[in-house]
């Protein structure tokens, strides 16, 4: 008997479809990898097995029986457990208070406290997954988190483990190490859903791989029979071809970083950091977030002001602390929250154009917005950049993910800048804006800018980095051409252990 | 000097801080189990009022006593849900709800006291809860008179602050309200229905806020005016980020709260000559800005406070 | 359970209708209360109205009440844009009543064309002067504002009613804690030959207008909307978001202590402990029924205060409480956080 299983499962959203008569069946102690792009309509599925969502149509069933729709608790009690691509931790309570939490009757009028300290301590012993149950969420490292969640779900007896983009916050050793739990943990006769859009972790860890797209279920293949190139083909629709770097000779130093210094909480302050960015070239920044990223990326944009050290671009002093400054300066910045930083979604697309220039003799004079001459620009602007609305007067927060960082892009690199800061720019979007944000930063490299481009994936800064330099606990490595390193290599010093030689 | 240390030996001046702490122990209470939960509930200081005046009405009306103060907490609950109707199931501001509430309870409780007393020019009173001695401690000299001979409510109050405790930090069910205030998404992911959590935080800390208000009518100024309530559901507010969102601390800023008041109403008497009685009147709300700056870089606010919680939201 | 989905778009036919099914939801419930009075509803909504429109005298009494709402509802609308909960348009109120009796009261006098000027511009400095306080605290300590701003309501009220007390008492007032009278030349002209209304109600209808402009067409409105929508995008983009939320509460504040100067020198003549019955709290509903547009601060004020003349008239006629005009305009703050949301969102019931 299957442990879980999708029967035609539909769910729409007003037009959209998120997902389209889905049926899909995992066995007992088999690694099952669901495989889609962002906006495929993964998340969407396992918010409707977890109760979030209700399907408009189809059932679920977990060892035969079927699944009550809409309760989360249904789902728990049936066995199912879920690590959330965002943790759903409290980092103020402690590692155990997170674990028990919902596992004894609300109106208790005591915690077995002295039991769930024996459980816990007793499954880290079976699968190796250590933690400090008395810790604060707060205070551990994000693959202790994961583990805390993992604890969370085999807490309540979970058999059909659901992780959603796991790796994605893991170095490759410490996602290495997921997988090895994971496989002691169907070993065990567990079920696993392995949620990503990695293709080399997905032909590393699963017995079958099952492939969404927009919403359907394309078809499902054992992993030892598929390739890579075949999955993408099923995960896109059609050839991924995602743009190349030509080889260029990088020109004159563009932007220079010397013992870069920030204050502030250890891990994620930068630490003597000492970089430079040419003409021509990209600069890939891997490492593994809250490392110092959000430091490096609040300095380059004028968001921090507090450092020591200095940052020079093109020879001057960058203009610390001031963010029109250094966008006037010649800094393009792509911000890693496009919601959180990047647009107003409540105001319109031609004011958010207008953003990064708003007291400029371009679009206001004596503090009056002249906006004939703001829609103008923006017009312009959106059909350079392709961004798909009804017109600048169109509200931002309508826009799609991909049309977003369009207008994102359309601000920061119309004004071609000599150097761009992008902040995982390709994140969340699917493989065709995926592909135009990659393209317009290799146009800007072209044009003779310099990039640095700060992500989470190593593959694209693989593909598109000319030299790449990692960062861990704020400490940036000595950048080398891309070809020179290996995976490995780079995992190994995202996780501390090799991060010794620094640019002089 | 030696004036102030002669008050503070006075049984009298304890019995009146005792007398003074115990609506803002409920208030503060109340306001804690709210936030604690993620909801910040500005409706306080029209809720304490419904309170005031149901659980006094309840009395004047026939009612016993502890009816009233029964009566006064469903009312407070019931506003509570309203609040929570708008802010955790609809997801609306909690700031302006919170005043939207305040406005309309208060108003309700004038307009219902008017009704039912429609001729009164003086506010007619009750007969309040008595004092209860608690047998052999109430002989101590001073702290005796102070402490151990109190209204039962003012008992109630103190006793509130353990449970409330023991049940946020000692409970399955204070472990949901916690982390409905920290991560809401953690909690439905755990199964639990964060909007129940939530809603029931609010229901019950509205019915301790509206206890509060009933004390003031019932046990200390045994009437109900206009605009008896003066602010003291602000300062309940105050001294929660004062208290750092924590039982035990709340009670110690009530107490030193209630014990700089009962000070100034004395040292009104003897220095009342030469300082305006404005100036001690205006202690206590400059008291509580003084607390919350004083408290504002080390406050350990709950990290979903404010923000409203939807399901299937970024999960 | 409740579903709620963004509507795909807003028709401003909609959004101009949220307000006024509030407003219809308000009185509907208001309504119990005045069955439980023994009073038809459409009776007393009929003595309502016409207590507030039926006459000249009633229609230039309701827009008299209008001004100081004007005021504090442009107050409360522009501090909510920046999400700067200003909660103390009523202590702001005071402060500005308070300048304008110091500096109008003998101490300078000027022509009238200088004077009433003069006068606004010292009550709207005082008004912003007391905000600084709180904003000075929530930009640098992030402490609440509204606590604060509300707590100061309180202390403002009692420095009135010191000075009114103590040293700045009215020899001639008979023992009655008010002030001085305002010199002539700053008193607001009346408008008609008969009844209270004066020249404040220009001078709150010029000050919506000049809103309005700001807010739509200039880059500090801008600035404003973009802290309040989305201060974090704001930042990035290279607004400074503390030094805009402290200019809105400059502006905030010295609008609520214009309503100060207003009704001391318009209507009153002179300060009293007794100027304002709750018009800076009152000016949160006017906010919100205008759905912070500074020009439908106007429609909403004069709305509110028909409320309150019409509903003392009705007092006056059956037995109602006149509370019930304070019931109204807190129902109508909860009732029209719900309407815009209607107007916003889909909201569905699922079992």
């Amino acid at each position: 008997m299957p442990a879980l299983e999708f029967r035609g499962v539909t769910k729409r959203f007003g037009s959209l479809t998120a997902n389209d008569a889905v049926s899909l069946v995992i066995e007992p102690g088999e690694v099952l990898a669901l495989l889609g792009e962002n906006g495929a309509g993964k998340t969407t599925l396992m918010n409707i097995l977890f109760g979030h969502y209700q399907a408009d149509q189809g059932e679920i069933l977990v060892d035969g029986k079927p699944l009550a729709p809409g309760s989360t608790q249904a789902a728990i009690n049936a066995g199912v457990g879920m690590v959330h691509q965002h943790f759903t931790l409290a980092a103020n309570l402690t590692v155990l208070e997170n674990i028990m939490l919902g596992t004894e009757g609300l109106w208790s009028w005591r915690q077995n406290t002295k039991a769930a300290r024996d459980k816990i301590a007793a499954m880290a012993r079976d699968y190796g997954l250590q933690v400090d149950p008395d810790a604060l969420v707060g205070d551990i490292s994000v693959g202790e988190r994961q583990r805390v969640e993992i604890l969370k779900a085999l807490y309540r007896d979970a058999r059909i483990l659901i992780l959603d983009e796991p790796t994605a916050v893991l170095t490759p050793q410490e996602a290495d190490s997921l997988f090895a739990t994971l496989k002691s943990l169907t070993e065990k006769g567990l079920a696993v859903i392995f949620i990503s859009h990695k293709l080399h972790e997905i032909l590393a860890v699963s017995d079958r791989v099952a492939v969404l797209r927009r919403g359907a279920m394309v078809g499902s293949v054992v992993t030892k029979d598929a390739d890579k190139a075949q999955l993408a083909e099923m995960m896109v629709g059609r050839t991924v071809t995602r743009p190349k770097p030509e080889p260029m000779q990088a020109g004159k130093a563009i932007l220079e970083i010397s013992r870069l210094t920030t204050s502030g909480d250890s891990a994620a302050a930068l630490a003597d950091v000492s970089l430079t960015v040419h003409a021509h070239e990209i600069i890939g920044i891997a490492g593994v977030s809250g490392n110092g990223q959000q430091a490096l990326a609040d300095v380059l944009c004028g968001l921090a002001s507090g450092f020591s050290g200095t940052v020079q671009l093109h020879g001057a002093p960058l203009p610390a602390g001031r963010p029109r400054a250094i966008v006037n300066a010649g800094v393009g910045r792509i911000p890693e929250d496009r919601h959180a930083r990047g647009v107003v979604g409540d105001m319109e697309i031609w004011e958010n154009l207008i953003s990064e220039d708003l007291r400029s003799d371009a679009v206001s004079r004596w503090g009056i917005v002249d906006r004939g001459r703001a829609t103008a620009r923006a017009e312009k602007q959106i059909a350079e950049f392709d961004v798909r609305c009804e017109g600048p007067d169109a509200e931002t927060k309508l826009l799609s993910g991909g049309n977003m960082q369009k207008l994102i892009l359309a601000r920061a690199l119309s004004r071609e800048p000599s150097f761009i800061l992008a902040n995982q720019p390709v994140r969340g979007l699917d493989e065709g804006a995926i592909a135009y944000v990659q393209e317009r930063l290799l146009e800007a490299r072209a044009r003779g800018a310099g990039i640095l481009l700060i992500s989470e994936d190593l593959d694209e800064l693989m593909a598109l980095s000319d030299r790449i330099a990692v960062l861990s606990h704020g400490r940036l490595s000595e950048a080398l051409p891309s070809e020179a390193r290996s995976i490995a290599e780079i995992g190994l010093m995202m996780a501390g252990q090799d991060g010794g030689e620094k640019a002089a | 000097m030696s004036d102030i240390f002669e008050i503070l030996l006075t049984a009298g001046f304890w019995a009146a801080t005792i007398r003074i702490v115990s609506p803002l122990i409920f208030g503060t209470l109340g306001e804690l189990i709210c936030e604690r939960a993620g909801v910040l509930n500005l409706g306080i200081e029209g809720i304490m009022t419904v309170g005031a005046m149901s659980g006094w009405m309840w009395v004047y009306q026939g009612g016993g006593l502890w009816g009233g103060v029964l009566f006064a907490a469903c009312l407070g609950a019931l506003f509570g849900l309203l609040h929570a109707g708008f802010t955790v199931h609809l997801g609306l501001s909690q700031h302006v709800t919170g005043i939207g509430i305040t406005l309309f309870a208060s108003a309700l409780s004038y307009f219902v006291s008017r009704m039912l007393l429609p001729s009164a020019t003086t506010p007619p009173k009750i007969e309040p809860f008595q004092e209860l001695p608690i047998p052999v401690l109430s002989d101590l000299p001073i702290i005796g008179e102070a402490l151990f001979s109190q209204s039962p409510l003012t008992y109630l109050a103190i006793l509130a602050v353990p449970v409330t405790w023991y049940v946020l930090y000692r409970t399955p069910l204070g472990l949901a309200v916690r982390m409905a205030g920290e991560n809401p998404v953690a909690v439905e992911a755990q199964g639990i229905n964060v909007l129940a959590v939530r809603t029931g935080a609010v229901a019950v800390g509205s019915a301790l806020m509206a206890i509060g208000g009933a004390f003031i009518t019932m046990s200390w100024f045994d009437a109900f005016y206009f605009g008896m309530i003066n602010g003291r559901g602000w300062i309940c507010v105050a001294l929660v980020i004062f208290a750092s969102w924590r039982p035990g601390k709340a009670l110690v800023g009530a107490l030193l709260f209630a014990g700089l008041e009962a000070l100034q109403v004395r040292a009104q008497q003897s220095a009342g000559a030469f300082i305006p009685y404005q100036f001690f009147l205006a202690l206590p709300y400059v008291m509580s800005i003084l607390a919350m700056v004083v408290m504002a870089r080390k406050a350990k606010y709950p990290h979903a406070l404010l923000v409203p919680f939807r399901r299937g939201e970024r999960v | 359970m409740i579903i709620i989905e963004p509507r795909a778009s807003v028709s401003l036919f909609r959004a101009a209708m949220a307000p006024v099914w509030a407003v219809a939801a308000a009185l509907v419930l208001c309504s119990v209360l005045i069955m439980w009075t023994g009073t038809s509803v459409p009776t007393a909504y009929v003595l309502l109205f016409k207590g507030a429109f039926g006459s000249s005298f009633a229609i230039n009494e309701t827009l008299t009440r209008s001004i100081p709402l004007i005021f504090t509802g442009l107050a409360v609308a522009v501090a909510f844009r920046a999400k700067f909960y200003n909660i103390g348009a009523e202590g702001q109120l005071y402060a500005g009543a308070l300048a304008a009796t110091f500096f109008g009261t003998g101490l300078i006098t000027l022509p009238a064309v200088l004077m009433i000027p003069l006068l606004m511009l010292v009550g709207a400095i005082a008004g912003g002067l007391l905000l600084i306080i709180p904003v000075l605290l929530k930009t640098r300590l992030k402490v609440d504002e509204v606590v604060t701003t509300l707590l100061l309501n309180f202390v403002v009220l009692l420095v009135v009613s010191y000075l009114l007390e103590g040293p700045w008492k009215d020899p001639m007032s008979l023992g009655w804690p008010q002030a001085a009278s305002i010199v002539d030349e700053g008193v607001l002209p009346a408008l008609l030959a008969k009844g209270r209304l004066h020249f404040g109600l220009i001078i709150a209808v010029l000050m919506a207008v000049a809103m309005w402009a700001i807010m739509r067409f200039t880059v500090l409105g801008y600035e404003i909307r973009a802290v309040g929508f989305n201060a974090g995008a704001a930042e990035f983009s290279g607004i400074r978001v503390n030094r805009t939320v402290i200019i809105t509460a400059l502006i905030s504040g010295g609008l609520a202590g214009m309503a100060g100067v207003s009704e001391t020198a318009g209507l009153k003549g002179y300060l009293t402990l007794d100027l304002s019955p709750g018009f800076g709290y009152t000016g949160i509903a006017v906010a919100m029924l205008a759905q912070l547009s500074p020009l439908g601060v106007i429609p909403a004020a004069i709305f509110l205060s028909a409320v309150y003349v019409g509903a003392d008239a009705m007092s006056r006629a059956v037995n109602i409480p006149s509370y019930i005009a304070d019931v109204l305009v807190g129902v109508s703050v909860l009732a029209v956080l719900v309407s815009v949301m209607f107007s916003q969102f889909l909201v569905r019931w699922r079992s």
